[in-house]
């Protein structure tokens, strides 16, 4: 049986509302983007921007749909959704490792009550955290009882906190009208084709309806069933996200398909996300050997879908239980005997304080881009190039190199900088003793960048960064990255005006596809 | 007869427990088990075990030899 909704107001609310808001998001074109060369991602150059109030309101403390908010606010997710009704080439249900950081893999299930109290545990300890996600590591409409009681359990005892789900599709036209009562206003849909004879090389099989259907059949049947679902989604006037994952020689060119088919369904966000195969993993793709995209690869596809709509470009492909920021994982802090153990006092108002406060940093850190944006009115070149950057977040140069779990890759031209991506990399540093071995991995994950912004770096990694052609910049320590990195672009496009340095073109960046080696 | 699961194959993902329509399948030590007595095998409920075809490792909700065969009420 499945659990009744509890705001039949609010969805109702929200019905009357629909038309407003529908045509809000068709009209909407952009995603509060300054930038020269297409849309930047979500909110970030200006915040709001060109969205209409309704919608900003609904994306800009969530770490997901926006690319501005996820270096301030922080998301979590339970795993109270083991069951799954499809097979995925790239998935492998029996693997389960602490260590490995990919979607679907989870150490730890849940029951509903477990997971309300972890919530609570969470934004007692987090204050930024702000969404809680439903994502498997099954699919969460597969267990419509768990998840929906979750989310009941939750909007009564944490009604400031959103709910959102992420769900292959299948289910999903069943279960469209609860979502919308439980006042979910975002569900991301995994969207990997259009087509159900590429569908057939991703899918083995689906079961829908205590059928087990394979091959073109099941695939088409999943593809009808998920685009259905999303037209009813955003006729609802609920967000909707799309995730594909890149599969080099199976459904990269069909993605801009798939971008269309999914833009013109009133999807507002869409994500493409490199496949993640190794033969560790013991995927059908990892035992086949399928390749993953490289980074420029991705960044080609994602390039040119983003004249379309809006792309995400920060998804870090999160584990079914991961807690944090993007690009962090506290998970472990919060196992179930942890959470059981624990006094919990879910104080709301000292919640919005701290989330008043992220407010204005964030202010800051726009207006202090705007004003370094400003200084580059007037220069005129055909100059395009990455940098990476250290952060351990709040939108500033914070991270020491070799601390770094990651590096957020930004775009500068005379448009200003723009977020375009993050690598994963191994940690560099272990105890204060640099490896050798994994300094070259780190260079092979921003080999495409031209310099690596960090808060502090050794003098052995930085002459080998200079020898790659990599320039290590420290000047700009604790600082925010725009600003930054439009002040370090603004003195390069002056030195190779001037002769001083000549500017080349990088090559191209590996994708990580190893484990995350868990850090303290 | 019945089906069983192979307990070293299950994830424990429990796809199958709904899916059952003789409720024959509950969660024992970590993994999921078939009451012999209650299993049909699906006959007269559908086409083909719904725990089989559900189940995403291959080889785990399989026919249990030591059981004869269920033979469907005449």
């Amino acid at each position: 049986m499945q659990a009744t909704a509890p705001h039949e107001g609010i969805a109702a609310g929200n019905i009357a509302n629909i038309e407003n808001v529908m045509q809000e998001i068709a009209d909407h074109k952009g995603c509060g983007t300054t930038g020269g060369s297409g849309k930047a991602s979500c909110g970030s150059a200006a915040g709001q921007g060109d969205l209409p109030t309704e919608i900003w309101e609904k994306v800009k403390n969530h770490p997901c749909y926006s690319e501005e908010a996820h270096h301030h606010f922080a998301r979590m997710h339970v795993a109270v959704a083991p069951a799954c009704n499809i097979q995925c080439n790239y998935c492998n249900r029996k693997y389960d490792c602490a260590n490995e950081s990919r979607p679907g893999v989870v150490s730890e299930k849940l029951t509903p009550e477990q997971a309300a109290k972890k919530v609570l545990a969470v934004a007692s300890t987090i204050p930024q955290m702000t969404v809680l996600g439903i994502a498997g590591p099954g699919d969460p409409l597969a267990n419509p009882e768990k998840t929906f009681k979750t989310f009941e359990l939750i909007a009564k005892t944490a009604p400031d906190i959103k709910l959102c789900l992420s769900t292959n599709g299948l289910a999903l036209p069943d279960h469209v009208d609860t979502i919308a009562g439980f006042n979910v206003d975002h569900v991301t849909i995994t969207i990997n084709m259009v087509d159900p004879e590429i569908g057939a090389k991703i899918y083995p099989w689906v079961f829908w309806k205590h059928k087990r259907y394979t091959g073109v059949e099941a695939a088409k049947l999943l593809t009808d069933r998920q685009l259905q679902g999303l037209e009813m989604l955003t006729e609802r006037g609920i967000l909707c996200k799309v995730n594909s994952v890149m599969i080099p020689g199976v459904n990269d060119k069909h993605l801009v398909e798939v971008n269309k088919a999914v833009k013109s369904r009133g999807a507002f966000l869409h994500n493409i996300m490199p496949l993640i195969s190794a033969p560790e993993h013991g995927t059908v793709f990892g035992l086949t050997g399928q390749r993953g995209p490289t980074a420029q690869e991705l960044k080609a596809l994602q390039d040119s879908c983003e004249g379309e709509m809006n792309m995400m470009r920060h998804c870090r492909q999160c584990r079914a239980d991961a807690v944090g920021l993007l690009g962090e994982d506290r998970s472990a802090e919060f196992t179930t005997d942890k959470i059981m153990a624990m006094e919990v006092n879910y104080d709301i108002d000292s919640r919005k304080a701290y989330q008043a406060k992220v407010e204005d940093e964030r202010v800051a850190k726009v207006a202090a881009k705007q004003e370094e944006l400003e200084t580059l009115a007037g220069e005129v070149s055909d100059i395009k190039l990455l940098v990476s950057v250290a952060t351990k977040g709040s939108g500033l140069i914070n991270e020491h190199f070799g601390h770094a779990k990651e590096f957020q890759v930004y775009e500068l031209s005379t448009a200003g900088a723009k977020f375009v991506g993050h690598r994963r990399v191994d940690l560099y540093c272990q105890g204060g003793f640099g490896d050798e071995e994994n300094l070259e991995t780190v260079i092979r994950a921003i080999n495409d960048c031209h310099a690596v912004f960090v808060a502090k770096i050794g003098g052995c990694p930085k002459a080998d960064l200079q020898k790659a052609g990599i320039e290590p910049v420290d000047q700009f320590a604790h600082e925010f990255i725009e600003k930054s990195a439009i002040a370090w672009f603004k003195s390069y496009l002056e030195k190779v005006k001037s002769g001083e340095i000549e500017h080349v073109e990088r090559g191209d960046a590996e994708i990580r596809q190893g484990a995350l080696i868990s850090a303290a | 007869m019945a089906l069983k699961i192979i307990a070293s194959q299950c994830t424990s993902c429990s796809a199958c427990e709904p899916e059952c329509p003789n409720v024959a399948i509950t969660e024992k030590n970590g993994t999921f088990v078939i009451n012999p007595k209650k299993c049909t095998e699906c006959i007269g409920h559908f086409d083909s075990p719904q725990c089989t075809a559900v189940c995403p490792v291959d080889n785990t909700c399989v026919i249990d030899n030591s059981f004869p065969r269920y033979q469907p009420p005449a």
